[in-house]
């Protein structure tokens, strides 16, 4: 120990807020060139800990060790100072600069900003380790790949010799992630030492050389990747032994819900977002929806649930048969057999026919749920208008919040805490529970399980299977396509605002799949296949 | 009465303006920096009587061997350090107490005029009715560029004002190239937008943000220096200030953040302000219409940005929140 061998030591970090013990005397050890993955479930204390690492916590305990001597890291100066750089979840990037801006703010040099000399040594780095970046392009001009990008180089830029990457992938196509693997590759040849936190165990194994298991804010160990599978790390991390199966139910109704025709509707900026979608989503089986990020999921739910204006194209709703499970609850009495048109409803008319929409945007809190009221609150955002009288009824609400608390296990100190405290998967569990809870005939949600750790990932694959199984009609965008592999029954693959296909989840392969989310066939292909 | 079109009506909306001018770049630095200070008002009460105070009790003290541009350049420094006090004040409250911005900047209004008002006439009674500076510390004030300001036309419009209104036009240059071309204007822009992101580059957010009201602050208050020394000539005159504080609050969005645009919209302001000394159409009835066309004009320009939505012309992203780095 202490010999220098190790680039970053932890030795029994504490950090708590409140009551809560985020760590609990976390000893961690990293070495030089070396990629280690940080597990644990969310809530588990990862980000803590890194946090401490890079400044913006100040632990209450404990010691870290950089190069074999003690530090102290009072802010994240002092973690640049000491080589140590992070990429945040969250980027940290100022949205009206431009990249090179970004990548030099708060940086000692000359007085005056050459900006020609900063996108020059921004070009240098860009090209060292293969990435494509325009030093002059604004930040809130970029994707969120394009993004990540800048905070990498950032870091480099600072000379950092330490990176830590807290879900890089999250919000990452499959290309893109491996674009990103091939960059952390040849920064570890370089020598950087690399601390990744990734919930997706493939990626786990594919990427690191070692991995550390944190549960409930306690160091659990460190193991050799090639030494472990991932359902042995899965256990590590849940403490119980877990089926890494997705189950995929086969259900008796399959009746047409849902019938979309020929729709047509733009983006706020006037760009084409859908371009003559057709589908149709039958009750009793789960839709997914594959694409590259921006592909028209956002608009194609949106125009669904009547939150976004239609140009043109018909959303045809058929009710459940009378003799389903979701029929019997007498929530949804049939109207007739035609279907009923959606286009031209508000939001609550449709809310009230039954087709829900859980949304989970990349910022988790965007959409969907207050930040500042709690579990209640948010319930009660749903629930308001169903109330007799000018009086808001508080009761169903609170026992609802109760009930999801309980079988979610929601972490949260009361139902009456502000979400904005509960971490991201947690919101994540209110927010689909919440949906799932009204007991819709048509369920769309989109990211559901985006930065979750398996295991609350798992129980939101069953929630999901459970609303199948009860005969509502699951729409489910995602973005792991392994998951929608195993979970969906068919897929819709969008490119570019256009249906390019519609395949059989359990027929069809990754390749194919990933294929379309880049490429609409001709007919001629579509003659040969 | 005057035309509108001529060289005394530009040299009446500069001199009009250079109160406005002072109280929105102080602003627009403090906002820079994402506090939301309303105390402008205050603070410029608070400069224009600290300013008069050490100007006047300079000459006191000096007798007969005052001059004019000393009592001027203590002047000056009372008033900024004054009305940077005021700021630092806000400081506290705001970025190490992460007090409410709104309502401090409120408070500072109210404690800055009555402050003002309060000194100002306490002085006056002191010395018997009231305080005024010595004809050649007025003098200062009434400006002009010795020679230069003789020529013909080009004397009058360019070279006539006083040397505050030079000051001013010096620091909206200033503060345009130091946000736009140096490294600490960058810095500083940062810290408004997304103060957390600013943090993690290593910016020192308490700082900057301390540094930018106070001086901000400063430079507001040399507004009301102007006002007590320029428009009202050396005599504290009550309720002086009259709302000029508020309209540079709102020129600052007029300007959309830019020390340029700022300059051009002070003097816009200026101009209107005094619009209907030059117009002689509609006469005294219509002058309560002529009187609240800045307001008006302020109104429209802020319906004109928030439709245009661009991302430059927005207000710092943070602006009005307090930053504390281990929020969860």
């Amino acid at each position: 120990m202490g010999t220098g061998n190790y680039a970053i030591e932890l030795r029994e970090l504490t950090k708590t807020f409140g009551d809560v013990v985020a760590n609990d005397k976390v000893s961690l050890a990293l070495e030089r060139g070396e990629i280690l993955s940080l597990l644990g479930e969310n809530g588990s204390g990862k980000t803590t800990l890194m946090n401490m690492l890079s400044g913006i916590y100040f632990p209450d305990g404990g010691e870290i060790l950089v190069d074999g001597k003690p530090v102290t890291i009072r802010s994240p100066k002092d973690a640049h100072d000491l080589g140590i750089g992070m990429i945040h979840q969250h980027f940290k990037l100022v949205d009206v600069l431009t990249a090179a801006e970004n990548i030099i703010l708060g940086m000692k040099g000359k007085g005056r900003l050459d900006r020609k000399a900063v996108a020059r040594e921004v070009r240098a780095i860009s090209e060292k380790y293969g990435f494509e970046i325009d030093p002059d392009q604004k930040i809130y001009d970029m994707s969120v790949s394009q993004k990540q990008t800048v905070e990498i180089v950032k870091v480099l830029y600072r000379g950092a010799n330490v990176l830590i990457l807290d879900e890089p992938t999250a919000v990452l196509t499959p290309q893109e992630t491996e674009k990103l693997f091939d960059v952390l590759r040849s920064m570890k040849a370089d020598g950087k030492s690399i601390i990744i936190i990734t919930h997706k165990l493939r990626e786990v194994m594919e990427i690191s050389d070692k991995v550390a298991v944190l549960r409930k804010g306690q160091y659990i160990g460190t193991v050799d990747t090639a030494d472990t599978d991932p359902q042995r790390l899965t256990e590590m991390m849940v403490g119980r032994s877990v089926s890494l199966n997705i189950e995929r139910p086969k259900t008796e109704y399959q009746d047409l819900r849902l019938e979309v025709k020929g729709l047509n509707c733009r983006r706020d900026d006037g760009v084409k977002a859908l371009e003559d979608v057709t589908f149709q989503a039958m009750g009793g089986e789960i839709l997914g929806i594959a694409g590259i990020a921006g592909s028209g999921q956002k608009e194609l739910l949106e125009s669904i649930a009547g939150l976004h204006k239609v140009e043109s194209g018909h959303i045809f709703y058929y009710p459940p048969r009378p003799d389903s499970d979701l029929a019997r609850t007498g929530l949804h009495v049939p109207t007739d057999k035609a279907g009923e048109e959606l286009v031209g409803k508000t939001p609550t008319q449709i809310h009230q026919i039954g087709v829900s929409l859980a949304f989970v945007p990349e910022d988790r809190l965007g959409m969907g749920l207050v930040a500042d009221m709690g579990m209640v609150g948010n319930m009660m955002l749903k629930s308001y208008q169903s109330g007799k009288g000018p009086l808001v009824d508080r009761k169903a609400p609170k026992a609802l919040a109760e009930i999801l608390k309980d079988e979610l296990e929601i972490a949260t100190p009361s139902i009456s805490t502000p979400v904005r405290r509960l971490s991201g998967g947690n919101v994540q569990k209110v927010l689909v529970g919440r949906e799932i809870a009204s007991s819709p005939t048509v369920l769309m949600t989109a990211y559901p399980v985006r930065g979750l750790d398996i295991n609350s990932a798992y129980t939101i694959y069953d929630l999901l299977n459970e609303q199948k199984k009860l005969g509502a009609a699951v729409i489910l965008v995602g973005e792991d396509l392994d998951v929608l592999l195993e979970l969906c029954d068919r897929i819709m693959v969008l490119c570019g605002g256009r249906v390019s296909g519609v395949v059989d989840a359990a027929k069809t392969t990754k390749e194919e799949v990933g294929l379309l989310m880049t490429h609409i066939p001709t007919d001629r292909e579509e003659a040969d296949a | 009465m005057s035309s509108l079109f001529s060289i005394s009506f530009v040299i009446a909306a500069v001199a009009a303006g250079a109160p406005l001018l002072f109280g929105t770049l102080g602003e627009l630095l403090t906002e820079k920096s994402g506090n939301l200070n309303l105390g402008v008002e205050g603070m410029m009460y608070m400069g224009g009587v600290a300013g008069l105070a050490g100007a006047y009790y300079y000459e006191q003290a000096a007798g007969a061997a005052s001059s004019g541009a000393v009592a001027a350049a203590i002047a000056t420094v009372c008033a900024f350090l004054a009305a940077a006090f005021g700021a630092f004040l806000y400081s506290v409250l705001t970025i190490t107490l992460r007090a409410n911005q709104n309502v401090t900047g409120l408070a500072l209004t109210i404690f800055g005029t009555g402050f003002g008002n309060l000194v100002g006439e306490a002085m006056g009674n002191a010395a018997g009715g009231f305080v005024a500076v010595s004809q050649s510390t007025k003098n200062v004030f009434i400006g002009g560029i010795p020679v230069l300001k003789d020529l013909p036309v080009v004397g009058k419009l360019l070279f006539s004002y006083n040397y505050l209104v030079y000051l001013g036009l010096a620091l909206a240059v200033a503060l345009a190239w130091f946000l736009d071309r140096t490294r600490t204007g960058l810095d500083l822009r940062s810290v408004g937008e997304d103060p957390g992101t600013a943090d993690a580059a290593g910016i020192d957010v308490t700082r900057y943000k301390y540094l930018a009201t106070c001086v901000g602050g400063g430079i507001s208050g040399l507004g009301g220096l102007y006002v007590v020394m320029a428009q009202q000539q050396g005599v504290w005159v009550h309720d002086c200030v009259n709302g000029k504080g508020w309209i540079a609050v709102a020129l600052v969005i007029f300007a959309t953040w830019s020390p340029w645009r700022a300059l051009v919209g002070s003097m816009v302001f200026g101009g209107l302000s005094v619009l209907r000394l030059y117009m002689s159409w509609g006469g005294n009835r219509l002058a309560p219409i002529y009187d609240i066309v800045p307001y008006v004009a302020t109104v429209v320009v802020l319906i004109a940005v928030s439709i245009r939505q661009r991302r430059e012309s927005q207000p710092p992203a943070s602006l009005g929140n307090a930053y504390f780095r281990e929020e969860r």
